[in-house]
């Protein structure tokens, strides 16, 4: 039985450490030396070595694209953040009844391709769309608002599309809080208002930090929302990489800037690691 | 006793509609250590949380000091809880647990640190303020528990079963702690338990309860020495009980029938026809021979069981009709009570006045 289970294991990492090599890493290992060559004139890749790819991004007119894009991952990590802590404590402290129906609201979107969501919420934004009809019918507004191609819709694309990954970790991280703490703090002369801020909220803090860094890695890259809502019109990471590959066939320095982006997010995850181990340390009750 | 700090009048409180507490009525009084006494699920803990504000009754009203309580929330309410887990914030230090109550009082940061540092001495943790509650032993745990509680001067504290997580030995000591510390202090103590030694050692007063209403209220004393029925008979201490039948009732005293057996008693109250006589294990005396039994009320068996103790031995002996009686011994070096010999025929009898007669409900 052991022995068989071991077979079992082995064949099944072995396979799956295969696929990774082949399909990530390889990959991966490939753009760390095509960002180290240059570009040729009829060739994708001339096998120089160089770091003029790293030296070009530091110019101030990619580094304002690295600013941006960061600009809009901190944005909408922090919306996404307001939007998901009071649902996911409203999920946490639920009925069993309504909690398995919230939960499924949070994960339906899931069955939908995000890129098909995207293109549904032109449908939403559009200044004949029906958020317009909406506030138009409410009264609330006049003239139709101009959102789709803004900063607005890329903000709002991305919140709705990574809300998800802020609420579970945070209502995970919730949902385990001893309640007779808040308790304890409410006997201790705690208001509703200190109770949030001294109890639960720092009990909460490895969700908070976990869903941060789900929602700010992926909002780098996320592309597509910055293309289809945005109208391409801020660049982000994603869509600048894309771009050296596709647009301008400039291979090495969209490599480099990957590589760059790359070591961004590991380092933004160590930093994850470390908190949230940090947390885990002190509050091992 | 002093004055009464606070009453219960009439509560009675349901969970999903089932009735957890019935009409209960209770004065606390200023400066006494009252014991909640009851088996599990009574109600007794549900006492607390209401007197506490993290539950409000049903129906019924609180008053404390005389002011109607019923609606003031439970982060205005002068109490202050040590709770059963300790429910210590894990991610603060112990002096921050401890000053977690006077820092929502905006107290000045600076008599903050004077009556940390004060309760802290108090309860022996000073060199541990830094901790985490993690890195602390549960009797530790429990010491900041109480220490984060009293160091907000409650007009009433209240401890929820709060030894019950301690091993016994430390138990003890914290027990002997918390008596000193009230003493000390003269805050009211509210403790719930159920464990019956607790409460005869700790209380001022004990309030018996069962099934959500109060079954006895009196000191350790009373409950133990005179119990109101069968149940606090029972709950407290150990008893023998015969289910009796009343034959005569005058001139104070009653003549009563247990099986075979007739026993003429001191009685001063009303008995009912049948009526139950309960003697405690340590209040009976064994002889080896008839002649050495000086009461007429003795009963006679075989020996069928001896517990040892430590520093009382107990006996399990089987009357001649099959009843199981059992009588605890105190013995020294020399004492016989060691030289029983299972299945030796033993007289066990009782100072006159020592049972209880009860009513059968």
């Amino acid at each position: 039985m052991n022995k068989k289970m071991g077979i079992f294991a082995k064949i099944s990492i072995s396979l799956l450490a295969f696929w990774l090599i082949i399909f990530a890493f390889l990959p991966n290992i490939l753009v760390l030396f095509s960002s180290f060559m240059s570009k040729g004139e009829t060739e994708f890749l001339l096998f120089d070595f160089t770091f003029s790819n790293y030296v070009k991004i530091a110019d101030t007119l990619y580094f304002s694209i690295f600013l941006g894009s960061f600009k809009i991952a901190i944005i909408t990590t922090v919306t996404t953040l307001v939007f998901a802590y009071p649902f996911a404590f409203i999920l946490a402290t639920a009925s069993k009844k309504y909690r398995a129906l919230l939960l499924l609201f949070v994960i339906i979107p899931f069955w939908t391709s995000s890129l098909v969501r995207t293109y549904a919420l032109i449908a939403i934004l559009k200044t004949k769309g029906l958020l317009n009809a909406l506030l138009l019918w409410i009264g609330f507004i006049d003239t139709p608002l101009e959102i789709m191609y803004t900063q607005s819709a890329v903000y709002i694309g991305m919140t709705y599309t990574l809300l998800p990954f802020m609420i579970l970790p945070i209502y995970a991280s919730i949902e385990k809080i001893d309640m007779r703490l808040v308790e304890a703090a409410k006997d201790l002369g705690a208001s509703t208002f200190s109770q949030f801020t001294k109890i639960i909220i720092p009990l909460s803090l490895p969700g908070i930090i976990a869903g941060s860094t789900l929602v700010f890695l992926p909002s780098l890259g996320m592309f597509f929302i910055a293309d289809i809502l945005g109208g391409a019109k801020d660049l982000i990471i994603g869509s600048f990489i894309r771009n050296q590959f596709l647009t301008f066939r400039d291979w090495p320095f969209g490599s480099s800037a990957a590589i760059m982006l790359t070591f961004i997010m590991f380092f933004m995850i160590y930093l994850y690691s470390r908190a949230s181990a940090n947390i885990s340390q002190k509050s091992t009750l | 006793m002093s004055k009464i700090l606070l009453s219960l009048n009439n509560i009675s409180k349901n969970f999903d509609k089932i009735e957890v507490l019935k009409n209960i009525n209770l004065d606390i009084y200023d400066g006494e250590f009252l014991t909640l006494l009851g088996p599990s699920g009574c109600g007794k803990t549900t006492i607390l949380r209401l007197i506490g504000g993290l539950e409000s009754p049903t129906s019924g009203e609180i008053f404390m000091n005389g002011k109607n309580i019923n609606n003031v929330s439970a982060e205005h309410r002068e109490t202050n809880t040590v709770f059963q887990s300790y429910a210590l914030f894990p991610h603060m230090s112990v002096y921050d647990n401890i000053a977690f109550g006077l820092k929502m009082k905006k107290m000045p940061k600076e008599s903050i640190a004077i009556e940390v540092k004060k309760a802290l001495e108090m309860v022996k943790l000073f060199k541990h303020k830094e901790k985490k509650p993690n890195e602390l032993s549960g009797g530790q745990q429990q010491r900041v528990a109480i220490a984060r509680a009293i160091v907000n001067k409650p007009l009433i504290l209240l401890l929820d079963e709060s030894l019950s997580a301690l091993d016994y030995k430390l138990r003890k000591e914290m027990q002997i702690e918390l008596k000193i510390l009230q003493r000390q202090l003269g805050i009211t103590f509210l403790f719930v338990t159920h464990d019956q030694e607790e409460a005869l050692s700790m209380s001022d007063r004990i309030v018996v309860m069962n099934k959500g209403k109060i079954e006895q209220i009196g000191t350790p004393k009373e409950v133990y020495e005179e119990p109101k029925n069968l149940f606090v008979a029972k709950f407290i201490g150990e008893a023998n009980t015969f289910v009796s039948t009343l034959l005569e009732l005058k001139d104070s005293r009653a003549k009563i029938q247990y099986k075979e057996s007739v026993f003429d008693l001191k009685c001063t109250k009303e008995l009912t026809k049948e009526c139950i006589m309960i003697i405690r294990p340590e209040d009976f005396r064994v002889e080896r021979n008839l002649e050495d039994v000086k009461s007429k009320n003795y009963f006679a068996g075989k020996l069928k069981d001896l517990i040892y103790k430590g520093t009382t031995i107990d006996l399990l002996i089987e009357t001649d009709d099959g009843e199981m009686l059992r009588a605890s011994e105190f013995y020294n070096e020399d004492s016989d009570a060691l030289g029983y010999m299972i299945g030796q025929p033993l007289y066990l009898y009782w100072v006159e006045g020592w049972e209880t007669l009860l009513c059968n409900e």
